[in-house]
């Protein structure tokens, strides 16, 4: 995974609330075995219209927005599906912080997982980062993952939460997998006692009749 | 006895799950049942193989494609090459780390959240999991059932564990008793409607009271399926005498004394008298009555005796012009009677409501009837055992007599996925779960209701109240 330390970039805002999982990627987009070239079907329903062409009002068609490295949204961004490639597609058209104050739980820890950082801020700082959006490439914001802080275009920094364990996975790049492994032993130890204790957990063998 | 000793029933699980505890509170938990598909795996599997890495319990997984299959006849194979490719893929890597497999024309094969409990593979006091995000239905038996991404997949299938802190603890309440023609769709859709699509963030829902326990498994499992559309990454119900018979005899589960001693610690999981819950809600099975969507999110639902809001209802300018968007992208007008809102397609199926009982509920409204001129109208059963189930007791004749068409087991028109779509602009009366804009192929209005309700509008050509027809 991509470390995620500081990120300076334009910001582009999304005043909507609850934007869904279909909308960031619709489904037609997720029949691919790879991760890579989602990017052209993020937010495919804002971006396009019907006869494929660019809905020229959509933030993300606009200069400098389409060079987007921040989005800032309202409440409950990625509700809906598990679908890991609605991070993939932000992160493939050049999106790796998402701001909104409050997120799908998937979404969130999918997220993390990619090196994408959601960060939760109440509603009007929100609206005041959507403002300082507004002001276009004059204003950049910064986003200092170590510090904890976004830095407004003023230099004014606002303080976010940060999971610590989260925070230094994304800081190092560090993928989960490698984390766990580390308690392989418990994990065998667990097994070990549950196979002794409640033998009747069941396990998969595909000789069952069908009933 | 202290009442921080007195344990929520996802408390019970939670803690018998824990292997290991990260010293910020992050644990290392057990997943008992891994339930996998082949949209949201190959990366998971790249991952595993360029990092040399087995499936740690293959025997603990079960594999089934669902999302990209075709539901009219597939035994020539899959038409659409994206999907075949997908579909190939995911067969050769399941042969490869060698997971248990039902293939698309085997009669267990079904949907996902259709098939686990149907084959004795999702049981009380579980952790279960699935890349796909309504792994909260198996909550119904009375186990931890969420949803994850593929790389939470890929870390299952590698740890048989997942990195996660617990979440809150939230109870539903529902009181009384339904009136006729209310179904488990309409409780979940008027649970939605009160606490909102984000209501549940953060949250593990426990279903409780009257209404609930009268419900049927298939009834619960439609609640506990849609409780990620109320924001919450799972939701469970207490395991009962119901729950105990559903599970009695099922291929996977436990047999003779093995099922005796798991009943034994079944019985010791619903929730403790005086457990304490972090937020709880309240409802009167009586007040609620057949409910359907009329915009983009779940929330946005109402009794079919209501109207389209008004604009004017909208609390600001923000909520003003995200309203005015819904109505557009719907072709609604504010203010229109429900019932008055006309359908081009009709879609029974989903891992909502797909069950046997959802399809008798449709075909109680279908039997003698017909589906009105101009309306595609469509039933898809949830698995092939359900599709056989429905055939002995001649319930496919009831739906396709009535102008129904009677499909294979998949996830059908619940995704814009696989060759069921609804087109640009048609309206489709819906059991599946969510009403979001392109949900079901780009452009498309969806209103999701009952089964029965969607029997009744198929019957009418307009959204329409089932209790006319009872
Ligand atoms: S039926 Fe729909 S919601 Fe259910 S698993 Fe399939 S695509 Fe997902």
């Amino acid at each position: 995974m991509q470390p995620f330390t500081k990120l300076t970039g334009v910001a582009a805002a999304l005043p909507i609330s609850n934007v869904d999982t279909d909308k960031i990627i619709p489904a037609r987009f997720l029949k691919i075995i790879t991760r890579a070239g989602l990017g052209k079907g993020l937010f495919d329903p804002l971006r396009y219209r019907p006869d494929g062409s660019e809905e020229p009002g959509f933030v993300l068609n606009r200069e400098p927005y389409r060079h987007a490295k921040i989005l800032i949204a309202h409440e409950n961004f990625g509700c809906g599906s598990s679908r890991e490639h609605a991070p993939w597609a932000l992160m493939d058209f050049g999106i790796s912080c998402v701001i909104a104050p409050s997120f799908g739980d998937i979404f969130f820890n999918n997220s993390m997982k990619n090196g994408l950082l959601p960060i939760r801020l109440p509603r009007e700082i929100c609206d005041l980062l959507m403002a300082d959006a507004a002001q276009g490439d004059n204003a950049r914001l910064t986003i200092d993952l170590h510090a904890q802080v976004v830095v407004r275009p003023n230099g004014e920094e606002i303080h976010f939460e940060m999971d610590p364990l989260r925070k230094h996975l994304l800081l190092n790049g560090l993928d989960d997998i490698g984390q766990t492994l580390q308690h392989a032993p418990a994990i065998d130890r667990y097994e070990t006692a549950r196979q002794a204790a409640q033998p009747w957990f069941p396990t998969t063998t595909l000789t069952d009749p069908a009933p | 006895m202290a009442e921080s000793s007195k344990r929520t029933l996802f408390d019970k699980i939670w803690n018998s799950h824990v292997v290991d505890t990260l010293p910020d509170g992050t644990c290392v938990l057990y997943i008992d049942r891994h339930i996998i598909h082949e949209v949201t795996t190959p990366q998971a599997f790249e991952g595993l193989r360029a990092a040399h890495r087995p499936v740690r319990r293959p025997e603990a997984t079960i594999a089934v494609v669902d999302h990209n299959i075709p539901t009219t006849d597939r035994s020539q194979g899959i038409d659409e090459p994206d999907s075949r490719l997908q579909i190939e893929t995911f067969e050769a890597n399941v042969a490869e780390f060698g997971v248990p497999y039902f293939p698309y024309t085997d009669p267990r094969q079904g949907i996902v959240h259709v098939i686990g409990p149907e084959q004795g593979m999702s049981l009380p006091g579980m952790t279960i999991v699935c890349g796909d995000s309504h792994t909260s239905t198996h909550g119904a038996m009375g186990a931890l059932a969420f949803g994850i991404g593929t790389s939470e997949v890929e870390h299952v299938l590698a740890t048989q564990t997942m990195l996660q802190k617990p979440s809150r603890n939230m109870r539903i309440t529902v009181d009384g008793q339904v009136g006729p023609g209310v179904s488990g769709k309409d409780l979940i859709l008027a649970i939605i409607g009160q606490i909102g699509a984000a209501g549940g963030t953060g949250h593990v829902i426990e279903y409780a009271g009257e209404a609930i326990r009268a419900l049927d498994m298939a009834g619960r499992m439609t609640v506990c399926n849609m409780s990620i559309e109320a924001g919450a990454r799972a939701g469970l119900i207490a395991p009962d005498e119901k729950t105990y018979a559903y599970i009695k005899g099922r291929p996977h589960a436990p047999h003779g004394e093995a099922f005796e001693q798991a009943l034994a610690w079944w019985r010791t999981l619903p929730s403790d008298e005086g457990a304490l819950y972090d937020r709880e809600v309240h409802l009167d099975a009586a007040t609620i009555a057949p409910m359907v969507t009329w915009g983009t999110s779940p929330e946005d639902v109402l009794a079919i005796t209501g109207r389209v809001p008004l604009l004017e209802s909208a609390a600001d300018g923000a909520a003003r012009e995200a309203l005015a968007r819904k109505f557009d992208y719907m072709g609604i007008t504010p203010g229109t009677p429900l019932a008055e809102i006309g359908v081009d397609v009709v879609f029974i199926g989903s891992c909502t409501n797909s069950r046997i009982e959802d399809i008798r509920a449709a075909a109680a409204i279908a039997r003698g009837r017909k589906v009105a001129p101009g309306v595609r109208a469509l039933v898809v059963p949830g698995s092939g055992l359900v599709k056989q189930q429905a055939e002995s007791e001649g319930l496919d004749r009831i739906l396709t007599e009535a102008g129904f068409s009677w499909r294979e087991a998949g996830c059908s028109m619940c995704i814009g996925m696989n060759p069921d779509k609804v087109a640009p602009g048609e309206r489709c009366a819906s059991t599946s779960n969510r009403n979001f804009e392109g949900r079901q192929g780009p452009g498309a209005r969806t209103h999701l209701l009952s089964p029965a309700m969607a029997a009744a509008a198929a019957i009418t050509g307009h959204l329409t109240d089932v209790r006319e027809f009872l």
